[in-house]
């Protein structure tokens, strides 16, 4: 980018043998499983959506790199493909094309690139466009074909185990009146329910959880402390009234919890810098998640607790820093002190 | 006394140069609060352009007699006289606009722009030039208001002053409150690149 | 003219003589809008109600009474249409507070015969773009000459005639709670009168 500079950035510099787009293959094929996993459940049309999502962000990417910043073209590191994978799999598969374009209008234009491009957006680009797109237009995006009935481009449309149960809460039904007419949890768990593209199956996601795991991508702490501090309060809440709370583990399985712990959290960008910092990160996204899911109005929270939470993150990694090496040693001081005396000693 | 050219100057700072929206950033909370069409822009504007220049005209006419001490609670006093009057008038001549604006006129008060300019121009400056400053920065958050509320009301709605320009439903975010955020952000942004391509092209 | 000094007595001066001037002039303004506000607020009222009736000649709002609810817990605002001095209609102003935010204040015009004419929605803060579309057209025709009594002005969800909202159940519930709600405290006071 910026050839014959040295660049400066702030520590910590973790070395990895990773490249960026090396990492970022990493990510597209540990959302495979999930890809296809919407394919065998929505059938065309989640093709559909994901290849749109894509292409749209790629090609808006290039043209603001290009032609608005006049700059290198920034898209081929792959994270704009990333960007409209999961975009894609934060929308219903039954979305018409011009709102797939919006919505990568806004996920690049307005999430990423207004910021000055990969590295510098303080939030997750997809959820940007994603909370744009429910904020935009709630019918559309709320309307979710259901799970296995489809595999025609225009199919039977559903609410979501979210949906039915914050509707049935309204109306006055008791939690286990509700789950009587919701599919099994093994169904929950492979993926046979109604709801956006990429949030079907809890079992595909963690095979890339496993994928990313395995290669290094990510560490466990922000999965791992989302998933635990949501599963923790919605357990309390379930021991204290079950009849107004739903258990634990339908909360982990239904819904984006999965999506968001595994792919959205664990953004390098968006979400802190230290595996301590990756803790408070993760708890505070489950803590939002679960107010939001009981006590807000919208059914699902996900979206907006991770980029609440993306607001946070300079700030968690002023409080998380790592300890500079050797900060507080006898060698050090000596060095501090010698410092100043030369900066004094100059006129 | 001020000549022709400075007045004029006076006048035309508060519509660009020191547009209170674009520019200086006051009055943020009607700003983004009540713009969700151009209508309500207008309304809102015109009100507190009513209040500005009444303000701006008593506390010139009066700067020497508040003793400093007191200057805020007086001139505070002075506007918050002017909003509930205009509220009175609105309640009576213009209820559907009213019922529109609702909680957003009683906070004309806390608006920065109306105590900002009483604070900064109008407690030292004259009469005239008082009224003037008034009038250009009331214009100016107009047109902003104005402006704001028509790409929101078009983006958001899909018409212009209550008028439908295409059937059906608009990106409704522009409606609610983020959307308010998002167009003035690109407003700003905008203003920013035309201010400064014409300082290169100078 | 010098600038006054900031000494004690000043001080109390100053601020003493501003809010006086202020208070005297807004007790003038206040006086002098009373009138055409109140004048505002009824001719708000007539017009909703004119949404709802047709052909009285009468000022409904001049003869305006309340009803308590069946359940007796809350009470709604009748405004009754006459035509040379027969009664030939009732507007109710009715609300429902199952909405998805907030209340949803209604004003339903009914005949004798307590089918509804028209419904016109006053106010509500339902999501725009979701709920907020019970006002256009093609959800409150869904009710127009319907009498709660014999037809189930329910949604279809909860076995009712009613197309919901698309998106905005709760908000459709609501709205048809609230028909009922007008429908039920019209027929008690009908009854009453029998």
């Amino acid at each position: 980018m910026s050839e014959g500079l040295l660049t400066v950035s702030p520590s910590p510099h973790i070395h990895t043998d990773l490249t960026v787009p090396q990492i970022m293959r990493g990510v597209i094929i540990a959302m495979i499983p999930a890809l296809l996993f919407s394919v065998y459940n929505f059938g065309l049309g989640a093709v559909y959506v994901t290849l749109l999502a894509i292409l749209f962000c790629v090609v808006i990417e290039y043209a603001i790199a290009r032609y608005l910043l006049k700059r290198p073209a920034s898209i081929y590191d792959g994270s704009a493909i990333i960007t409209g994978m999961l975009l894609a799999f934060n929308v219903p598969s039954n979305l018409p094309w011009h709102i797939i374009l919006i919505g990568s209008a806004v996920a690049i234009g307005i999430g990423k690139m207004s910021f000055g491009g990969l590295g510098n957006n303080p939030f997750n680009p997809a959820l940007v466009g994603r909370v744009f797109l429910l904020l935009s237009f709630p019918v559309e995006m709320t309307s979710w074909p259901t799970a296995g009935a489809t595999w025609s481009l225009d199919g039977v449309t559903g609410a979501t185990p979210l949906g039915i149960l914050k509707d049935g809460l309204r109306a006055g039904d008791s939690v286990p009146d509700i789950m009587n007419q919701m599919p099994s949890y093994t169904d929950f768990f492979f993926g046979l329910q109604g709801g956006s593209l990429g949030e079907m199956s809890a079992f595909a996601i963690l095979l890339g959880l496993m994928y990313m795991l395995y290669r290094k991508i990510i560490t466990w702490h922000i999965p791992v402390s989302m998933l635990a501090t949501i599963l923790l309060m919605t357990g309390i809440f379930w021991l204290l009234d079950p009849t107004r709370f739903a258990n634990p583990l339908f909360h982990l399985l239904t819904g984006g919890i999965m999506l968001g712990a595994v792919f959205m959290a664990t953004d390098y960008v968006t979400s802190p810098f230290t595996h301590r910092g990756m803790l408070v990160f993760g708890v505070g996204i489950g803590v939002l998640t679960v107010v939001i899911r009981l006590f807000g109005s919208y059914p699902e929270g996900v979206s907006f607790a991770i980029l609440i939470m993306n607001a946070f993150v300079p700030l968690i990694n002023s409080y998380t820093k790592q300890p500079r090496y050797g900060s507080k040693s006898q060698r050090h001081k000596a060095y501090q002190e010698k410092l100043e005396k030369e900066v004094k000693a100059t006129p | 006394m001020a000549t022709n050219s400075n007045l004029k100057e006076n006048f035309l700072k508060g519509i660009v140069r020191e547009n209170p929206v674009f520019v200086l950033l006051l009055g943020l909370c009607p700003t983004l609060g009540v713009t969700s069409s151009a209508f309500n822009g207008l309304g809102m504007g015109v009100a507190t352009v009513f209040v500005l220049v009444m303000s701006n005209l008593v506390v010139s006419l009066i700067k020497n007699l508040i003793p400093d001490k007191v200057r805020i609670p007086a001139f505070i006093v002075i506007i918050a006289s002017f909003v509930t009057v205009v509220q009175l008038l609105m309640e009576a001549y213009t209820p559907a606009l009213y019922d529109q604006l609702g909680l957003f006129i009683p906070l004309i008060v806390v608006n920065c722009i109306v105590l900002g300019r009483a604070e900064a121009f109008a407690s030292r400056n004259s009469v005239v030039s008082s009224l003037i400053d008034g009038l250009g920065m009331g214009i100016g958050f107009t047109m902003a208001l104005t402006l704001l509320g028509a790409i929101r009301e078009l983006l958001g709605s899909l018409s212009i002053f209550g008028f439908q320009l295409i059937e059906g439903d608009g990106m409704l975010v522009f409606i609610l409150a983020p959307g308010a955020f998002i167009t003035l952000g690109f407003l700003i942004a905008l203003m920013n690149w035309l201010k400064n391509r014409s300082a290169t092209t100078k | 003219m010098a600038k006054v000094k900031s000494t004690f007595g000043s001080l109390i001066i100053t601020l003493a003589a501003i809010t006086f001037v202020g208070s005297l002039s807004l007790g003038f303004v206040f006086d002098w809008t009373q009138e055409p506000i109140a004048k505002a607020q009824m001719a708000k009222q007539l017009k909703a109600i004119e949404a709802v009736l047709d052909g009285y000649d009468n000022n409904p709002v001049a003869e305006k009474f309340k009803v308590a609810t069946p359940n007796g817990k809350d009470s709604l605002e009748f405004f009754p249409a006459t035509r040379n001095g027969k009664r030939i209609g009732t507007a109710v102003k009715t609300k429902s507070a199952k909405g998805y935010s907030g209340d949803i204040w209604l004003m339903v015009g009914f005949n004798e015969a307590g089918d509804v004419l028209r419904i016109q929605v006053l106010e509500h803060k339902e999501t725009p773009g979701l709920g907020s579309k019970m006002s256009q057209p093609n959800f409150l025709n869904q009710f127009f000459g319907k009498n709660p009594g014999k037809n189930n002005l329910k949604v279809k969800k909860d076995g009712g005639e009613v197309d919901a909202i698309t998106g905005a159940t709760i908000s459709s519930r609501a709205f048809s709670e609230a028909v009922q709600l007008a429908y039920d405290t019209f027929q008690s006071v009908n009854h009453g009168n029998e």
